[in-house]
């Protein structure tokens, strides 16, 4: 590379673009089917095409435990695993800030290229824009995604299949994502760590144990009460959880205590929220077999009663319902 | 807060009921203050850094929330020592710190400025809606709430100690018990003053005993009172208490923020038509009493004290009531 | 007002000190407390200490807290 930072030329489609390019492909590795044309052409495993975006605008790039790269591969291959499908193909698109330095360019190209290999996908498009110093900040990144589903698992991501009864099951530990990154723009100093992981290995060995799974969704922005409210209000039935029964770090907690948050509105970035109706244990010991779920639990039960709520029966045995975080959260001091 | 964090209220039997008090410092502010915040962000020179708990409150047109993306410089900070930190790296600027709550959080902001002061800081200023918490105690009963005891805010009795709840047991006949947040803590109260009622026998009991001394923080009560004097003040729901608010004293008056912008001349009782949470926080009406509620008054856009905040009673009960079956 | 929360001073420079906060370290203003030492555990709220624990009297109500629960289990 002729520059250690990025300039307006790495986007004007030059000598520099093609420099950027060729960083890509080199750790993307695709030698494969797209080579260098306009569009990836690539081979369907199934008839059933799921495929979704996000975009990635995570301040700063580098957290504990992870980076925007990370983030965006593992965001993307949940949203396709949770719907029921393998994730196949990835594409990126990055908007990098003028001065940006190269070398930091490439630590989130070389994560993306490690994550998406232990996904098991490829990512096989991309772009690259580059805008004036100030209008964007640093890198923002977007990535779309394709898998392929099973006949048998197309409605997974509607719930339509939910009934009362049904067991609510969580991978680990909750809110570590959010605090991870609060913490370092916060400067506290703590071990908390975002749990950003790709969750398709897992989720596939449990749509292979059986059929009870009825619903999945990864919790991310809003957490646990965004997911399970979204749910309760579209399947009609209400949610029980138990407070007891989530698991939470003890730092995580302690910290949430300290600046007024409740983790069950933090973010997470690879947390899969199942709901199974019998033949649940099966699907919970094989989440617990898996090292993204060793810490995996039963939190709650799908109910006749209060429809479309979510209620918490807390650690004393009371209860209060549990709501949609209003925006943000915010350290309170009341 | 906590009394509904840890879902309290379904645990007790029918013929206990718990009333918010104006115990949350949100609730109480006037939406006056709200737009004094406002004003003050809208100062070309002025770093406006306030508590997460303000941002979303409503004032009369817009909030700090709204403001903040329309381009003011507005911080949000965990702690006034944030602003302190914000003024010194921002010489040229003016920082504002809106000062809200009770006697727990009003030494803070004494203790800011006495820094200030120390450090020869020229561009800190505190907006204050410090108020304290005996006088609404005592005015609360004088017009008629309907209760049996208080359970009393443990992190303000940190600050003033016990004894400033004597007059409640003397003069109303009422039970008072220092509470802690801790589950525990809130239900061993509500036991505690149980008994007394059983009794008969209202007395001033002190439940959070770890952290509360009768005779409080001697050091953060005398820094308070250098810095903050008295004086009336407007509850939102209630109405002016006499000598219930604090602002700084002539000593520190460079100190307020006040002087930075022109206060738009407002009345605090014509505004807000039809909301009833005065006679909702007295225990007198129920939030369907109220022509607002879960109409014009929603936790989303609320009119009155008692939406603001999740804690209020007409928040609690648009959640938890509404639509039950 | 309700949000505070214990935790244990580390180390004192001056009016600050690094305090932990259930596994978080943070630098809190002691300037309104008393007689501050390393390993006191103070409430901290809003960025500052604001009382020392009382460390018999918080054994005390831990104690009687695991009691009750003890007995709220058993009934």
């Amino acid at each position: 590379m002729s520059s250690n930072i990025v300039t307006l030329d790495h986007g004007s489609g030059g000598k520099l673009t093609m420099d950027l390019i060729k960083m890509f492909t080199d750790y993307f590795g695709n030698s494969g089917p797209s080579g260098m044309a306009d569009s990836a052409v690539v081979d369907a495993a199934t008839n059933i095409v799921a495929f979704t975006t996000d975009s990635y605008v995570v301040n700063p790039i580098h957290f504990p435990g992870g980076d925007i790269g990370k983030l965006a591969v593992c965001g993307t291959v949940n949203d396709l695993a949770v719907s029921g499908a393998v994730p196949r193909y990835i594409s990126c698109a990055f908007i990098l800030e003028e001065g940006l330095k190269i070398s930091e360019l490439e630590q989130i190209v070389e994560s993306m290229a490690k994550t998406a290999k232990a996904a098991g996908v490829i990512i096989v498009t991309g772009d690259t824009k580059v805008v004036e110093r100030g209008a964007c900040d640093r890198m923002f990144i977007n990535t779309s995604g394709v898998g392929f589903l099973k006949q048998k698992h197309r409605s997974i991501g509607l719930g339509i299949n939910v009934k009362p009864g049904d067991k609510i099951l969580i991978n680990g530990n909750i809110g570590d994502h959010g605090l991870a990154v609060l913490s370092i723009r916060n400067s506290f100093t703590n071990d908390i760590k975002t749990d950003c992981a790709p969750l398709n290995n897992l989720i596939e060995n449990c749509l292979a144990v059986n059929d009870s799974i009825h619903f999945m969704r990864d919790a991310t922005r809003g957490g646990l009460a965004a997911v399970l409210n979204e749910l309760a209000e579209k399947i009609g039935f209400g949610v029980i959880l138990i407070e007891n029964s989530i698991p939470l770090a003890e730092n995580t907690r302690g910290l949430c205590e300290f600046l007024g948050f409740d983790p069950l509105h933090l973010a997470n970035e690879g947390k899969v929220i199942i709901v199974a109706g019998e033949g649940w244990e099966d699907i919970l010991s094989t989440m617990k077999s898996h090292p993204f779920g060793k810490e995996s639990q039963v939190i709650g039960t799908i109910v006749d009663k209060h429809p479309c709520r979510v209620v918490l029966e807390t650690e004393i045995g009371g209860s209060r319902i549990i709501d949609i975080p209003a925006g943000m959260q915010l350290p309170r001091i009341c | 807060m906590s009394i509904h964090k840890f879902g309290i209220p379904s645990l007790l039997p029918e013929n206990i009921k718990l009333l918010s008090g104006p115990g949350c410092p949100v609730c109480v502010t006037s939406r006056y203050f709200i737009d004094d915040t406002v004003a003050c962000s809208k100062i070309d020179d002025v770093i406006l850094t306030t508590l997460g708990d303000l941002i979303r409150v409503p004032g009369t047109e817009t909030s700090l929330h709204e403001e903040k993306s329309a381009g003011r410089d507005i911080r949000i900070v965990y702690s006034v020592l944030d602003a302190i930190k914000i003024a010194q790296d921002n010489r040229d600027k003016k920082i504002v710190f809106p000062g809200i709550g009770f006697e727990t959080t009003a030494p803070l902001s004494a203790a800011a400025i006495l820094q200030a002061t120390e450090i020869g800081l020229d561009n800190f200023y505190i907006l204050s809606a410090h108020k304290i918490m005996p006088p609404v105690m005592a005015a609360l009963i004088d017009e008629g709430v309907n209760i049996d005891g208080y359970i009393c805010p443990g992190h303000v009795s940190v600050i003033t100690g016990t004894q400033i709840y004597e007059p409640i047991v003397k003069n109303y006949a009422l039970g008072c018990v220092v509470s802690g947040f801790e589950p525990l803590d809130i239900l061993q109260s509500i036991y505690m003053l149980v008994h007394q009622i059983e009794k008969g026998q209202p007395e001033l009991e002190n439940q959070y005993c770890r952290a509360v001394k009768p005779e409080g923080n001697i050091k953060a009560q005398k820094m308070m009172y250098r810095v903050f004097k008295t004086r009336d003040d407007w509850w939102r729901g209630i109405g002016i208490i006499p000598d219930s608010g604090l602002s700084l004293t002539d000593e520190f008056k460079a100190f307020d923020a006040g002087q930075l912008f022109e206060s738009l001349p407002g009345t605090h009782s014509d505004k807000d038509k039809g909301c009833i949470c005065g006679e909702i926080l007295k225990g007198l009406k129920t939030p369907e009493d109220c022509p607002l509620f879960s109409k014009a008054c929603t936790p989303v856009d609320p009119v009155g004290a008692c939406m603001v905040s999740s804690e209020g009673s007409c928040a609690a009960w648009y959640k938890y009531a509404r639509g039950a079956v | 007002m309700c949000l505070s929360i214990p935790a244990e001073v580390l180390s004192i420079d001056g009016d600050m000190a690094e305090v932990s906060v259930g596994g978080t370290m943070y630098n809190a203003s002691i300037r309104l407390v008393e007689d501050v030492d390393v390993g006191d555990f103070i409430l901290i709220h809003s960025g500052y200490g604001i009382a020392k624990i009382d460390e018999a009297e918080a054994n005390d109500t831990l104690n009687l807290m695991q009691e009750i629960k003890k007995k709220a289990e058993r009934s």
